[in-house]
């Protein structure tokens, strides 16, 4: 089963807990799909046995069969490609470019586009025992992570047993991307206006792309109406609560997993697991 | 020269404080203009509480429409989609508006010319008052794309009210991350005011978006936010800072009063003294500039 942590608001938690999610699961796999500031590597310690770059096919214009007609130009949408033909120049601006085929469609010149690969970030994996990590890291400077994060989750749901994945933060292309392969989504909290505000546009995502979901609660302080109303109103169950806590916070700063810290969060994580199978 | 001052608040991790520092900057400086441009989750207006909003609809790419009647269901558009965005549907095929980059190479390649482009309203940019001057936000529709592009427009739009105005300075709440949308905030800005917090992740996002500013050549202020959780940490980050040349211009200590003021709304000023500090000593690099 994919299960996933997400959130709207960034900073809830979904790191502290898809981490030690994965921890307390024997056999399972993690995948950091936040790919722009991943950090799950520092709480899951593993040990690294892959390191490789991962590409993104980039079409690549020869100016010696290019014709300067202009026409893979006007038809790029992402405007990825300017064409000056007073100076025999064409150019394709790799980050503006999504890769999606078009100028070669229409180019009308044989072997005047040919596809090359861009290197935009890395993969890393390993174990910590008998977890499995997966990391996908994007190079500083590129501006889309999608396709990486699309790889990464690819590679994450070939493993036969639990995965859990943490999603990239936000509501757009990155965290929708991150839940696409999902069979449950978990979204985590925190019980102020910030957060209510991210959680109902989270879970509007979430319903859009008709995946069930729970709540999580992070920093709670035992009354948290504000979202527990939302939750009631919307029929979404409340997981758990995971309590406001300088120790916890102090754990966390320290890269040390919550299950570490809070051993009795082992079963308590293991049993929510159990109930999300369970309901499936 | 630009007639007035933009100002970036950013942070590579989130929840670090971001928009609480920037609530308390726009009750600080005089005579601004406000913009969030975390689109995705914009949140700067629960504090500020604009009025009067205006909304306008933006538009993002267009998005490929399959016309049943006419598709003979050959599945050359599922075959040629970069994205994965089409998908079998009854006896025909159907685009997920979720995956749809609005490259329009299925239209292209269809043979029964059942495919056409459609525009596509992502979001909306909403101009308002508040307390504190004119502000412009943005909702992006919730799994929409073009959040730097949406971007782009709110500081345009930001622009436009600081000329009107005559503003002086421009404050503007960043998005998280390295992607698109920082980048379309960074982008021709004065200082970037980097929020951080002593914790690993913290560390690890910040050396990541300092190599990105690193790129546009920007001023930077660092200030460390509930700096007292780990010590050791955030003696860390002054270090680097050190190393780096990039000033601490604020360590702001982990205070009840200020989560209290957030939680119900408000702005967290002449609540804590290192935080008052930290807003003066960036007006101060403001002025310097």
């Amino acid at each position: 089963m994919i299960i996933v942590v997400a959130s709207g608001k960034g900073g809830t938690g979904k790191t502290l807990l898809s981490t030690s999610l994965a921890l307390s699961e024997s056999n399972s796999l993690y995948a950091d799909l936040d790919v722009e500031e991943p950090n799950g590597k520092i709480f899951i310690a593993p040990k690294i046995e892959q390191d490789q770059a991962f590409s993104v096919p980039i079409p690549a214009i020869d100016t010696d069969h290019c014709a300067f007609c202009g026409q893979c130009a006007e038809a790029c949408v992402f405007n990825a490609i300017a064409i000056i033909p007073s100076v025999k120049s064409a150019t394709v601006y790799g980050d503006l470019c999504h890769a999606c085929g078009v100028c070669s469609h229409v180019c009308p010149v044989t072997s005047a586009i040919h596809i090359t690969r861009k290197e935009i970030g890395r993969v890393r994996s390993g174990r910590r025992n008998d977890t499995i990590f997966i990391e996908g890291r994007l190079n500083v400077g590129i501006p889309s992570a999608v396709p990486l994060i699309a790889h990464v989750a690819s590679e994450a749901s070939r493993h036969s047993d639990t995965v859990i994945l943490d999603s990239s933060p936000g509501t757009s292309c990155n965290m929708v991307e991150s839940i696409r392969t999902s069979d449950y989504i978990i979204l985590i909290t925190e019980p102020t206006p910030f957060g209510l505000h991210d959680l109902e546009l989270a879970v509007q995502v979430v319903k859009d792309m008709g995946k069930p979901c729970g709540i999580v609660i992070n920093k709670s302080r035992q009354q948290d109406l504000i979202i527990e109303d939302f939750c009631q109103e919307n029929s979404l169950p409340i997981l758990l609560k995971i309590p406001y806590s300088l120790d916890i916070q102090r754990a966390y700063a320290g890269g040390i997993p919550l299950i570490t810290a809070r051993p009795e969060m082992k079963s308590i994580l293991r049993n929510m697991l159990d109930k999300i199978k369970e309901n499936r | 020269m630009k007639p007035f001052k933009e100002i970036v608040v950013v942070s590579g991790k989130g929840g670090t404080g971001k928009t609480t520092l920037t609530a308390a900057l726009a009750a600080a400086i005089p005579n601004k203009v406000i913009a969030d441009t975390d689109v995705d989750a914009a949140n700067l207006h629960l504090l500020l509480q604009p009025e009067n909003s205006i909304p306008t609809e933006f538009r993002g790419m267009d998005i490929a429409e399959i016309n049943p009647a006419q598709c003979t269901a050959c599945g050359l558009c599922r075959d040629s989609c970069a994205f994965h965005a089409v998908e079998e549907h009854q006896n025909s095929f159907q685009v997920d508006p979720t995956a749809c980059e609005g490259c329009t190479l299925c239209s292209l390649v269809c043979p029964a010319q059942a495919i056409a482009m459609k525009p596509r309203i992502v979001g909306h940019w909403i101009a308002s008052d508040t307390s504190f001057g004119r502000m412009i936000h943005a909702r992006l529709k919730p799994g929409g794309e073009n959040s730097g592009h949406l971007v782009t427009m709110v500081r345009l739009q930001a622009k436009h009210q600081a000329l009107e105005h005559q503003c002086g300075t421009i404050i503007i709440d960043g998005p998280p991350g390295i992607g698109c949308p920082v980048n379309a905030a960074l982008t021709g800005t004065d200082i970037a005011i980097l929020v951080t917090e002593p914790t690993q992740s913290g560390i690890s996002d910040l050396r990541r978006l300092l190599k990105l500013i690193d790129h546009f050549d920007i001023p930077v202020g660092i200030i460390i936010n509930r700096f007292d959780v780990h010590l050791e940490n955030s003696r860390c980050i002054e270090a680097f800072c050190k190393e780096t040349g990039a000033p601490v211009l604020g360590k702001i200590p982990h205070s009840y009063q200020i989560i209290e003021a957030i939680s119900e709304a408000r702005i967290p000023i002449n609540l804590c003294q290192e935080l008052d500090n930290t807003v003066s000593a960036i007006k101060d690099m403001i002025a310097a500039l």
